[in-house]
């Protein structure tokens, strides 16, 4: 059966079982292995990607269920790796092992799209569906504070251009 | 060829228009650099240090990196002493190189310990190499010549890259004595270094085990049989049949299904049925028997003795007695087990994926396919964490001797339920402690004996207090069972460490002493007087202690209740104050102090992550983990049923460290274990509950 989707603003066409997890096409299909498998029932987080620009779990969602969507992984979050919350984590060094955090910055943008100013426990509850097994919790939420206030200064020099 | 301690060779290489200096830094002794044979003739490039003419410094890191920070650490050093801009290196992963490399594996905490003062000879001979290539050139004595951030500056203002010196630098006898950085000099070390690989984990890139491909290369997955259990039959005749499925073979009591992609290959693994013999395996109820008759018998090895302990606790005014168990746990990193290995017709093998001690996967690869070790080529992937976990190579002999049933290049990939029901585990435990206190609540007597279920010697025996105290028996009684173990994160005292440090406080309590100053007080006596074999450094232990006492307020916070412990291990020193607070009735950690002597911090940004990981990572196990047995069969099997800690549940963390410029000991493991002690006395103090079982009911 044939699917269309859109991936990281790319048009696609896969021929494939229709019950196949959105995350062992990308993986497998389309070559995009940023996207991790961590547990295979939701749980973990690993493989969070972006539906529509919802934060959702790849690894339950049949790639049937996403026909026509707008699917954004790691590799297409921004074109230079300089989205706010990557420069964040950079900065602030989360990553140990690194294999959950391609998940957890795909769940901590998709968090600061809804709330560009989110609170401490905002910020602890929006992000405590992703596990990371190296204990990088609290630096993971030192970083969506400072991606938050990096983006909001973006913005707040794009104003300033456009308005001089 | 190999490069001897006493003869060097030299090499200079032009590769992809670099010169490379090759330096063993490796060496038995790590007394001496020499310039290193690179293997660049075949097509790999193995020298540890290359400068480009634009002044671009490669080093290679050649410990495997499970996310302990160490392919950042390394090249610290070697740049620290090189005295050149950080923002200049580049860090490789070097492959398994037994020529060039030795102890290339991640285990124990012990890097830093084993390879300090080899890292900062090589930065240290190739910067007085500079300068003396810099001093030929102007003419100049060596010694008028100073160096700056990958720069030789010369007594007239004269300046030169070492780029631009690699070409006469090269040339020079390599130097046998060089002299290190003051440590009030150090621009890098001590610094806070981000992780290397941090901009490309952001986005996305780096290769796991699980994201290896090869041409050709084909997935599977393995069906493994109970602990314990003979495979008798199994039925694949629908999977055969199934898509992109290209084999289903057995091996060794196990099923495995082969196919084109994961999702194929899951599906028909789906409809694979196994008949097992059956058996009297391991159940919950086999392992409480075997802990109760380990628990009594008289064969029990005896690893410390001082004094006479029973006489001295049949003349004790007090016994303090306890007993603490710990389950078996999986090490659950977050990346499965997976490897590749192909098994090629001309009796060469390339296996590749994440493993912590490569060295052993290729031997043990050699010795399954019998074939010489230097058939067996090992590239190491990034590894989504480790534990302990990958110093198994379990999943690389399996890839192996698939390749070579299917004859293909194969890579393994095991779900999260083969992960984490398919062995290798942290052992399950039970400790026995007994003290004898004097009249005045001093302990003279102190008893432990460990049972384990394949953990060895369940015991530390010369762990603190061991040597402050005048009568110890330490015993260890191990049962043996076809449930799988191995090391897990600061094997041992993970679990034995709460046990001792929960245990102390009971005795604290009952002689009417503060944990603190009853610690203390012991290492008194051990520095005056100490009994037997002593393995750890007093004063080091007070520093720990006394600096974690005041940093937390001890025991001077209105509602806050202290829980205190303190261990020494990997050669390391942490002392921790855990502050638990009652939050709508029930007991809550809401803070954790930590003190660590590691000697010398080479990155203090890993340095904390090390710290604050091991500190979630022990209190996470404490409250959740444990893996139940019926039958052979663990479960659960996945993180629905098997917690780990969240975000939502920690507290916060200080981490300081001991400023004393010892040279680097372990940071990986050493603040695991003193973790759960921590926080089990605090829980106590807040709700006057003990805790002798992990997990906790709290």
């Amino acid at each position: 059966m044939s699917i269309q989707l859109t991936v990281n603003k790319k048009k696609m066409s896969l021929d494939i079982d229709p019950n196949t997890p959105l995350l062992w096409a990308l993986r497998d299909s389309m070559s995009l292995k940023g996207t991790k498998y961590g547990c295979g029932i939701a749980q973990c987080g690993a493989c969070t990607v972006w539906v529509n620009g919802e934060a959702t779990r790849s690894c339950v969602l049949p790639i049937s269920a996403v026909a026509n969507a707008d699917i954004t992984t790691i590799e297409g979050l921004s074109d230079h790796g300089d989205h706010p919350v990557q420069v964040a984590w950079d900065e602030l060094d989360v990553p140990q092992c690194g294999y959950c955090q391609a998940g957890q910055i795909m769940t901590a943008a998709s968090l600061l799209k809804k709330k560009p100013n989110p609170s401490k426990t905002e910020i602890v509850d929006g992000m405590s569906g992703n596990i990371c097994r190296c204990g990088t919790y609290h630096r993971i939420q030192e970083a969506v504070k400072l991606a938050s206030e990096i983006a909001s200064k973006k913005k707040t020099k794009s104003t300033v251009k456009k308005s001089a | 060829m190999k490069s001897t301690r006493r003869s060097f060779i030299q090499k200079t290489a032009l590769f992809s228009g670099a010169f490379c200096l090759g330096f063993d830094w490796f060496q038995a002794n790590g007394k001496e650099v020499s310039m290193v044979q690179t293997t660049m003739d075949s097509g790999r490039f193995n020298a540890f240090l290359a400068i480009d003419p634009s002044g671009k410094i490669i080093l290679y890191s050649p410990n495997p990196e499970i996310g302990q920070g160490i392919k950042t650490a390394f090249p610290v050093v070697v740049a620290e002493e090189l005295d050149v801009d950080w923002k200049d290196v580049e860090v490789r992963q070097a492959n398994l190189d037994t020529q060039n490399f030795e102890r290339q594996l991640t285990g124990g905490s012990g890097a830093l310990k084993h390879s300090w003062e080899r890292l900062r000879k090589a930065g240290a001979t190739a910067r007085k190499m500079f300068i003396q290539a810099a001093a030929q050139t102007w003419n100049v004595d060596a010694s008028t010549c100073k160096t700056s951030k990958g720069f030789v500056l010369g007594p007239k203002g004269q300046k030169a890259s070492y780029g631009s010196l690699v070409a006469i630098a090269s040339k020079l006898p390599v130097p046998t004595e060089v002299t290190y950085k003051n440590r009030k000099d150090y621009q890098i070390i001590g610094k806070r270094t981000k992780g290397v690989d941090n901009k490309s984990v952001v986005t996305g890139k780096p290769v796991f085990g699980l994201d290896i491909e090869k041409p050709g290369m084909v997935i599977a997955q393995i069906i493994r049989p109970p602990f314990g259990a003979t495979l008798k039959s199994f039925d694949a005749a629908d999977a055969l049949k199934m898509p992109g499925i290209v084999d289903v073979v057995s091996f060794k009591n196990k099923v495995a299904i082969v196919g084109k992609s994961t999702w194929e290959v899951m599906k028909a693994r789906a409809t694979v049925s196994c008949k097992y013999d059956s058996g009297d395996f391991d159940s919950d109820s086999t392992h409480q028997k075997w802990f109760d008759e380990g628990m009594k018998t008289d064969k029990a090895t005896v690893q410390r003795k001082d004094g006479d302990f029973a006489a001295a606790l049949a003349r004790s005014a007090k016994v303090v007695e306890a007993t603490y168990e710990c389950p078996f746990i999986s090490h659950s990193p977050m990346e499965p087990m997976n490897f590749f290995a192909d098994v090629r017709a001309d009796g060469t093998v390339i296996l590749a994926g994440p493993t912590q001690v490569p060295q052993s996967a290729q031997k043990a690869v050699a010795s399954l396919l019998k074939i010489d070790e230097k058939k067996v080529e090992v590239e190491l992937s990034k590894m989504g964490g480790g534990f302990g976990r990958r110093l198994n190579n379990d999943f690389a002999l399996d890839a192996a001797e698939l390749s070579s049933i299917i004859k293909k290049p194969v890579k393994v990939m095991w779900t999260r339920e083969d992960d984490m029901g398919g062995g290798i585990y942290r052992p399950a435990a039970r400790y026995h402690f007994k003290a004898g206190l004097d009249a005045s609540g001093n302990m003279i007597a102190f008893y432990l004996r460990g049972v384990g279920i394949n953990a060895g010697n369940a015991t530390r025996q010369d762990n603190f207090p061991v040597g402050a105290i005048e009568n110890v028996l330490v015993e260890s009684v191990n049962q043996v069972s076809a449930v799988t173990t191995g090391p897990w994160r600061a094997p041992i005292t993970n679990f034995l460490g709460y046990a001792e440090q929960a245990f102390l406080d009971e005795v604290a309590e009952a002689g009417g002493k503060d944990p603190v100053q009853m610690r203390l007080d012991w290492l008194a006596r051990v520095k005056s007087n100490p009994v037997g074999k002593i393995t750890y450094e007093p004063d080091r232990f007070i520093e720990v202690i006394k600096q974690a006492a005041e940093k937390s307020n001890w025991k001077n916070k209105p509602g806050i209740h202290q829980g205190f412990s303190v261990y020494f291990s990997h050669l390391s020193y942490v002392a921790q104050v855990a502050d638990a607070q009652m939050v709508d009735g029930k007991a809550k950690i809401t803070h954790v102090t930590a003190v660590t002597d590691c000697g010398e911090v080479v990155n203090l940004s890993g340095a904390e992550n090390q710290i604050k990981g091991a500190i979630i990572d022990g209190i996470g196990h404490a409250l959740f983990a444990k893996l139940r047995f019926n039958d052979g069969v663990a479960s659960p099997t996945n993180f629905n049923g098997y917690r780990l800690i969240k975000g939502n549940e920690i507290p916060t963390i200080n981490a300081y460290f001991v400023d004393n410029g010892i040279e680097p000991t372990g940071l990986g493991e050493p603040a695991l274990p003193p973790t759960g002690g921590s926080i089990a006395n605090a829980l106590y103090a807040a709700t006057k509950k003990r805790l002798y079982k992990q997990p906790f009911e709290v």
